[in-house]
């Protein structure tokens, strides 16, 4: 089990650039997300770590060995593709124990390893089947058993519940968390699902256009975002974006929304021109004494709770409360933000300003 | 399993069973015929009409396989009584069995030559379509385009070229010889079947192996080509007719001890008057290996013919 440390990564394909210099670490034992949309170079970044690319500058650190352009049999470590690539003209207990006959482990041995990782997965009695006909799930099974079978530094794991229906995925999702709970094994997981990436991760890399937008624990990642980007990525629905024009300096405390004032969290950074203020959904509430006025266009019922959608002078405003609270559309009402949750964005740069709510976050990340 | 979404009519059925039944009579009628020639005596094979039906002989068979002379009253009394089956079926015609033919070396030649430019066809093929397959060739459309036109021109309109090359090499009439010049005719085609069929192995297969701790060239031998026996098998049977049935370069480049049986078998009409039956006999026997070879590669051809059609 190691840590795995990347520094200046970059991936040029021709005259594409899939990777922009990127930097951060991923601690051993921990389960590491990489996030982002298609195309934003989370799947190109996890192929270098593995070795199925070779970056085309910086350094991959696996366990303190500098492993960047070593090709992928010598960097001891397992790969779960999404289409799991299980090799078609072998068994199941063959598959399985393909990543030990090339170290020539004796063959009494691998068998009694083989029968040990089907114990684990629940796979004994397919052991002998061929793998064409096995369901979705005992494919995910098998891939995963041939990757932990070889106890290998890490796991590295391209959209492996893409595949899945998605009944199955939420349980396959579980299992691969409490197997990597109990194997402890460091673990990076590519996935463009952002309730996923909440859902298992101990961490997330969030990327977007070859760029990491933000790395830290998924709490923080969701309260503090760094960008624009980022908090429109994370979060269903996601961070509202009111856009205003105003300066802010070190030590402001309010901004003015179209002639209301909003209480933020005390800035470090100043900023004049165009600005964005975020809030999360769930921190608007309703309240006919606020000063900062909307008019609801629209309600959706989700079960426990509702998203009111509103107009206001800055753009729509989507709230998310209980659903026993009776809203009616055309309803004019005040909206209150919760202070200490607010983020200032500069329009222009896409970036957080920092305040001493989202300091430690954004320096960490 | 059933792909129609509606059953065929029972006339449609007919119909179907009667043109496939109707093409597979208009194919197979020639073959029938030389079989049956080699059976037939020479009289009944130049009879007019045609003879269907006729005694049954070997002597087809015995004159392809033995060299005979005419016998005189002299060599008979030597001879003594005849020993065996073949040696009474050519005392009946009034000849002696004075040694074997060349046609069993003939035939062992165009084995030789035959399997051997296959498979070393199919062993440059697989690498070279392997690597245009997946590694970044540097000019790899021109290059696959230039290998592609090496086929544009019948091949017999370079043959000159090639006597002359092959006599200042000294690859005239040599099994080695005719194992290249086949190879090299038959490369093109095998390098653009097989790049299709290994495009249509998912990467994902080799990277895996990759990361299982196998080395670039193991990921190739033993979970690739394992996935492309079936493109492997038909561009084999493609090639291995090629070579087998080649008559020209064989006429021109070979002749005492590399000659194949193509151009040997039409020798044999000239030895005593036209023996038919014998010429026959030799075709047909030629048609045996391509025939086992293409009936139990039959299940890849199939399935190598239809390939990207239908995803697995």
């Amino acid at each position: 089990m190691a840590q795995i440390r990347i520094e200046n990564v970059r991936k040029d394909f021709g005259s594409f650039n899939a990777v922009k210099s990127s930097s951060f670490t991923i601690e051993d034992g921990e389960f590491f997300m990489l996030l982002g949309p298609s195309g934003c170079g989370k799947t190109t970044t996890l192929r270098m770590m593995a070795g199925l690319e070779l970056p085309t500058s910086g350094e991959i650190y696996i366990d303190g060995e500098e492993v960047g352009q070593k090709p992928a049999s010598q960097r001891d470590i397992a790969f779960v593709f999404q289409m799991f690539a299980l090799y078609p003209h072998m068994n199941v207990g063959k598959n399985i124990s393909y990543p030990l006959l090339s170290q020539g482990m004796p063959n009494a041995q691998v068998k009694k390893k083989v029968a040990e990782i089907a114990e684990i997965l629940g796979i004994t009695d397919i052991l002998n089947r061929p793998v064409g006909g096995l369901s979705g799930g005992d494919r995910q099974r098998v891939a995963l058993g041939r990757a932990i079978v070889r106890e290998p530094k890490a796991f590295f794991m391209d959209e492996p519940l893409g595949a899945l229906d998605a009944e199955f995925r939420e349980h396959m999702s579980e299992e691969l968390r409490a197997l990597h709970d109990r194997m402890g094994a460091t673990t990076v997981y590519v996935t463009h699902d952002q309730l996923e990436a909440m859902q298992m991760g101990d961490k997330i890399v969030v990327m977007n256009h070859g760029v990491v937008e933000q790395f830290g624990v998924p709490q923080d990642i969701y309260d503090w975002p760094a960008t624009k980007f980022v908090a429109q990525f994370i979060g269903s629905p996601s961070m509202n974006f009111l856009d205003f024009n105003g300066t802010v300096g070190k030590g402001t405390e309010t901004v003015d929304l179209g002639g209301a004032r909003i209480a933020v969290p005390r800035l470090l950074d100043g900023e004049s021109g165009a600005l964005t203020l975020g809030v999360r959904p769930e921190h608007v509430y309703l309240s006919d004494a606020a000063a900062y006025r909307g008019e609801v266009i629209a309600t959706e019922y989700l079960g426990t709770t509702q998203i009111v959608t509103l107009k206001t002078q800055h753009g729509q405003v989507k709230v998310r409360m209980p659903s026993h609270l009776n809203v009616r559309r055309g309803e004019r009402t005040g909206l209150d933000l919760d202070a200490r949750t607010l983020t200032l964005f500069s329009a222009s740069t896409g970036h957080a300003l920092r305040s001493e709510a989202n300091l430690e976050v954004l320096n960490h990340g | 399993m059933s792909f129609s979404v509606t059953e065929p009519s029972l006339r449609t059925k007919w119909f179907a069973g009667f043109l496939v039944i109707g093409y597979a009579i208009i194919t197979l009628i020639p073959l029938v015929w030389i079989i049956a020639t080699g059976f037939k005596s020479p009289a009944d094979s130049i009879a007019y009409p045609p003879v269907v039906v006729f005694e049954p002989t070997l002597e087809g068979y015995v004159n392809l396989f033995t060299d005979r002379t005419r016998a005189t009253e002299q060599m008979l009394e030597d001879a003594g009584p005849p020993t065996t089956w073949y040696e009474q079926i050519a005392r009946d015609r009034g000849t002696v069995i004075s040694g074997p033919s060349r046609y069993g070396e003939r035939f062992l030649n165009s084995v030789i030559i035959g399997f051997g430019s296959t498979a070393l066809c199919m062993i440059l093929g697989t690498m070279a379509a392997y690597a245009f397959s997946r590694f970044k060739v540097p000019l790899k459309d021109d290059l696959l385009f230039f290998i592609l036109s090496t086929r544009m021109m019948p091949p017999i309109a370079v043959a000159i070229p090639i006597f002359l090359m092959f006599r200042n090499l000294g690859l005239n009439d040599t099994h080695l010889g005719m194992i290249l010049l086949y190879t090299a005719v038959n490369l093109s085609l095998s390098v653009w079947l097989l790049k299709g069929f290994i495009d249509e192995i998912p990467i994902e297969y080799e990277e895996a192996a990759l990361i299982d701790g196998y080395t670039r060239f193991q990921a190739f031998y033993k979970v690739v080509l394992p996935q492309a026996a079936t493109g492997i098998a038909s561009t084999a049977i493609f090639c291995l007719i090629f070579a087998w049935n080649e008559y020209a370069f064989a006429v021109l480049l070979t002749s005492g001890n590399a000659q194949t049986a193509p151009p040997f078998i039409p020798t044999i009409i000239g030895v005593a008057g036209k023996d038919w039956p014998a010429v026959a006999a030799g075709a047909t026997i030629f048609l045996v290996p391509v025939m086992v070879f293409t009936i139990l590669l039959r299940k890849h051809l199939l399935r190598g013919i239809t390939f990207g059609a239908v995803r697995k």
